[in-house]
């Protein structure tokens, strides 16, 4: 697993307060993590300022499951 | 009841006569109190007014967005603690009847009644979603409701701050942060010693209760509305103007 997948999963399981191993790539924040759409929007927010980059509102929407916020992530840093 | 012992409270506006009596009444009841206003001297002679515990100052001028942005985070480090109460209370005003009113009247008492407001609750509501608990009381005015000849910019930002305020309280209420609105009538302030006295009486016999008010009756509600106690009021409007206008 990539770096920044690593600490996405480690920013999810902090903001989220739940177990580790429940966040998997394809773990949905609203329907599997129990996040509302504050806590999406809390996350977003913590990933702009962790990995230092800006998630426009359209592309925020996007982002659904983990997988969603790692591979945008990524392909941010790659550009 | 009404204790705010181990909160901080930042108090914008806190060098005029409303904002230092909000200041000094969650000071006596055992908050933490921040002070911001333009004018440091009379902060600081504020400040020393309230003892030497639990009392710090942070100049600001709300009109410059970046210096919104920040006070929060500034208020935090002087305090040394997150900020729990935000109480959102200067204001200017620019008054001239709309067909004489400029743009920049206009524009000025948007930006510094209102979209200062703004940022500064967006900057405290972030801490206070994480962890769960905050209190924010924006200071309105019975002019937001009623409207008022000559205050077409003041009306207009302190209803837009109502407005404001509803739209937070349902983004907010989920995570146990209130926010709400004091609205004053007319209140004895060095804004309205100015007036005649024949103009004093007229205002006084449109008050149901016969007086004028005073900024401790306006810092009373601000209290209530920062106490746990008032744990389940959010988005709303608080009316303290004497029965004046009863909404």
């Amino acid at each position: 697993m990539s770096e920044i997948a690593d600490k996405v999963k480690k920013i999810v399981v902090e903001h989220l307060g739940v177990e580790e191993s429940k966040v998997t790539p394809e773990a949905s924040f609203i329907d599997d993590l129990g996040a509302d759409s504050l806590d999406t929007v809390e996350l977003v927010m913590a990933f702009e300022e962790a990995f230092n980059v800006e998630i426009p509102e359209d592309a925020a929407e996007k982002i659904a499951t983990v997988k969603d916020a790692i591979d945008y992530i990524e392909k941010q840093k790659a550009a | 009841m009404f204790r705010l012992d181990g909160k901080v409270a930042l108090v914008t506006g806190a060098s005029g006569g409303i904002g230092s009596a909000i200041a000094a009444t969650l000071h006596a009841q055992g908050a933490t109190v921040v002070l911001s206003g333009t004018r440091e001297a009379v902060l600081q002679q504020q400040a020393a007014a309230l003892g030497s515990e639990r009392v710090y100052y942070v100049a600001a001028n709300l009109s410059e967005p970046e210096e919104a942005n920040s006070l929060i985070a500034k208020a935090e480090e002087k305090a040394g603690a997150p900020v729990d109460i935000l109480i959102n209370n200067a204001g200017l005003t620019r008054d001239t009847l709309a067909l004489r009113m400029k743009d920049e009247d206009w524009d000025q008492v948007i930006n510094v009644d209102l979209s200062s407001p703004f940022r500064l609750c967006r900057s405290a509501l972030k801490g206070m979603l994480r962890r769960r608990a905050g209190r924010i009381v924006n200071i309105a005015s019975v002019v937001g409701a009623t409207g008022n000849a000559g205050q077409a910019n003041y009306s207009a930002a302190k209803a837009g701050m109502v407005g404001m305020t509803k739209s937070l309280a349902q983004e907010a209420g989920s995570r146990g942060v209130t926010v709400n609105v004091v609205a004053p009538g007319f209140i004895v302030t060095a804004m309205t010693d100015v007036l005649p006295e024949a103009q004093k009486e007229k205002l006084q016999s449109q008050i149901p209760l016969g007086r004028l008010g005073k900024p401790e009756d306006i810092a009373a509600a601000v209290l209530y509305l920062c106490s746990d106690e008032a744990g389940w009021v959010t988005g709303s409007t608080l009316h303290v103007n004497g029965g004046m206008a009863m909404i």
